[in-house]
């Protein structure tokens, strides 16, 4: 299962166009990025230009608005994003965990839509796993 | 939470000891009682911070003490005893060295180990599974629909086959090391296959396989960054991967390549593929058996439309193909190619010819031949010989869903019979 651990820093909403990451962080960042990648469960990571650089689009009947950034309205904003391959919901947690953030910053995991289900029958249908298996041997 | 750490943890963990310990099986054993040291406190004592840490020492501290039991047990004579005394505490001292820094080439001996050609392929995958996915033995017996206890003695022979050949923690190097990656690709292709290819099994079990499968090659690619058919192996997988949700229909029943929803492909996972195997034609190796399997998977991956595939490109792949292994199932695949882009006649003559290499073989049986021959025979008109040939095909298959698959086709080559 797919999750994307998203990176909520505060005060980012309002901050300044020119705004990056605190280069004091890097060397830890790059060491905890390795450590995913090293664990084969990194699959994609991405930093974020701040909103006021960014625009919001939004909908009304069938009409479009766009709007420059900042945003007044928004309270919390992601700043970046990893998207890693883990086992369990708790596995992410524990990823997120380890990952080297300042105190004012938040990470939110949250998981991505996989394949639907199948229906029960069709997962239990227990033929063709000898002639599968033969190939194997 | 402790399973979880125990999932991001135990590789390393097992991998130091063995480091030391030079024998998996007592490695593992070791890094399970940490493991029940952390069950019985953490729910208490709440989670360390540390997790990884915690478990290296609890893990330290059983070995030290095993090696004084065992140490205890041998105090015969004196001057054992003092050689014994001796060699515990270098051992201890390694013991020291050895977990306070993991490093990749540990995990790196300790898949070579698992993958080792002395065991039977099917124990390479549970061991496999077992130590460098974290997988319990219940998890792996559910995958590949084995008894538990099977599963669970499959894995303990595993192990003590290793520690009576005494068969070195290391990595190989020189000639040797190509064919030990060999030896670890095959399994990790395998265990891919086992979750990809099955038509059966919890489709929970069947996903966790295959994402392990991919998780354990891009771990090799850290691992082994100069080996061009690791990063073609993971090409391979991620380009076929990235067609999951297209392959299987609203029923689960199998969807064919050029019937597939190709908005459904997974870009960014096709994106992954390509680059790695970008990676490995950079690294000299494009021409070798994965890379040529993922150029093909490529190339599929590149055709907007089932018309637009490339076929004389594909034809071409799997010439190198066979130039590399006369595998009558490369052969049957060529010969689909073959029908594509020179017209049914000569896809037929390529079937023949996959069919004389198959020869008496376990595979001579396999309804993929007949089931291809029919399909060529309905392209060709030749209608009363393609339904002879389908319900060959039918009768040479266990496997239900394939049965319907084809009975449907057979229908097909009727009602195409009867408005010619």
């Amino acid at each position: 299962m797919r999750f994307m651990m998203m990176v909520i820093p505060r005060g980012y909403e309002s901050a300044a166009p020119d705004t990056v990451r605190s280069p004091d962080a890097a060397p830890k960042m790059t060491e905890y990025n390795k450590a995913l990648q090293r664990a084969g469960v990194l699959l994609a990571l991405d930093g974020l230009f701040p909103p006021s650089t960014g625009a919001r689009i939004s909908y009304t009947d069938g009409k479009a608005t766009v709007t420059d950034g900042p945003f007044a309205e928004a309270k919390e904003v992601i700043g970046a994003y990893w998207i890693i391959q883990v086992r369990s919901r708790e596995e992410a947690i524990e990823w997120a965990k380890r990952a080297p953030m300042s105190d004012n910053e938040v990470i939110e995991v949250r998981q991505i839509h996989e394949m639907p289900d199948f229906p029960d029958d069709v997962q239990k249908a227990p033929e063709g796993f000898e002639s599968r298996n033969a190939v194997v041997k | 939470m402790i399973e979880a750490v125990w999932k991001i943890e135990s590789t390393r963990l097992i991998a130091a000891i063995a480091r030391v310990t030079r024998d998996i099986g007592v490695a593992e054993e070791l890094a399970q009682d940490a493991l029940v040291t952390a069950l019985e406190l953490w729910p208490e004592e709440g989670v360390p911070e540390n997790p990884g840490a915690w478990l290296m020492k609890a893990a330290k501290r059983r070995a030290i003490d095993t090696l004084r039991r065992g140490h205890m047990l041998e105090q015969k004579h004196e001057e054992i005893a003092r050689e014994l005394e001796w060699r515990q505490q270098r051992l201890a001292d390694a013991l020291e060295r050895s977990m306070d820094q993991v490093i990749d080439d540990d995990i790196l001996r300790l898949i070579f180990t698992a993958c080792h050609p002395i065991l039977p392929v099917e124990a390479r995958i549970a061991l496999t599974l077992r130590l460098i996915g974290g997988l319990t033995t219940a998890e792996i017996a559910r995958a590949f629909l084995v008894p538990e206890k099977t599963m669970g003695q499959r894995i303990f022979r595993a192990k003590k086959t290793l520690s009576e050949a005494h068969v070195p923690f290391e990595t190989p190097c020189g000639d040797e090391l190509r064919r030990r990656v060999e030896s670890v690709l095959v399994v990790v292709y395998l265990i891919f296959n086992e979750g990809y290819t099955a038509t059966s099994g919890e489709e929970w079990a069947r996903t966790a396989i295959c994402d392990e499968a991919l998780r354990l090659g891009r771990m090799l690619a850290q691992l082994l960054p100069g080996e061009s058919e690791v990063h073609a192996l993971l090409a391979l997988m991620e380009l076929q991967a990235s067609r999951a949700t297209a392959r299987r229909g609203r029923n689960g029943e199998a969807v064919l390549l050029s019937d597939q929803d190709r908005s459904l492909w997974d870009l960014a996972q096709i994106q992954r593929g390509v680059t790695a195997l970008e990676h490995a034609r950079r690294l000299g190796g494009g021409a070798k058996h994965y890379a040529l399997q993922a150029a093909i998977a490529a190339c599929h991956m590149r055709a907007r439309t089932a018309e637009e595939t490339d076929w004389e490109r594909i034809v071409l792949l799997y010439d190198a193909l066979m130039q590399i292994s006369q595998s009558p199932i490369v052969a049957l695949n060529r010969a689909v190619a073959v029908g594509e882009a020179q017209g049914p006649a000569a896809g037929l003559d390529a079937v023949d010819a996959a069919a004389r290499l198959a020869g008496a073989s376990a595979l001579a049986g396999n309804h993929l031949f007949p089931s291809v021959r029919g399909d060529l025979l309905m392209k060709l008109g030749r209608f009363t010989e393609a339904s002879e040939e389908i319900q060959r095909a039918i009768t040479m298959t266990k496997n239900l869903r394939e049965q319907e698959l084809l009975t449907e086709r057979l229908k097909k080559i009727e009602k195409a019979a009867l408005s010619a």
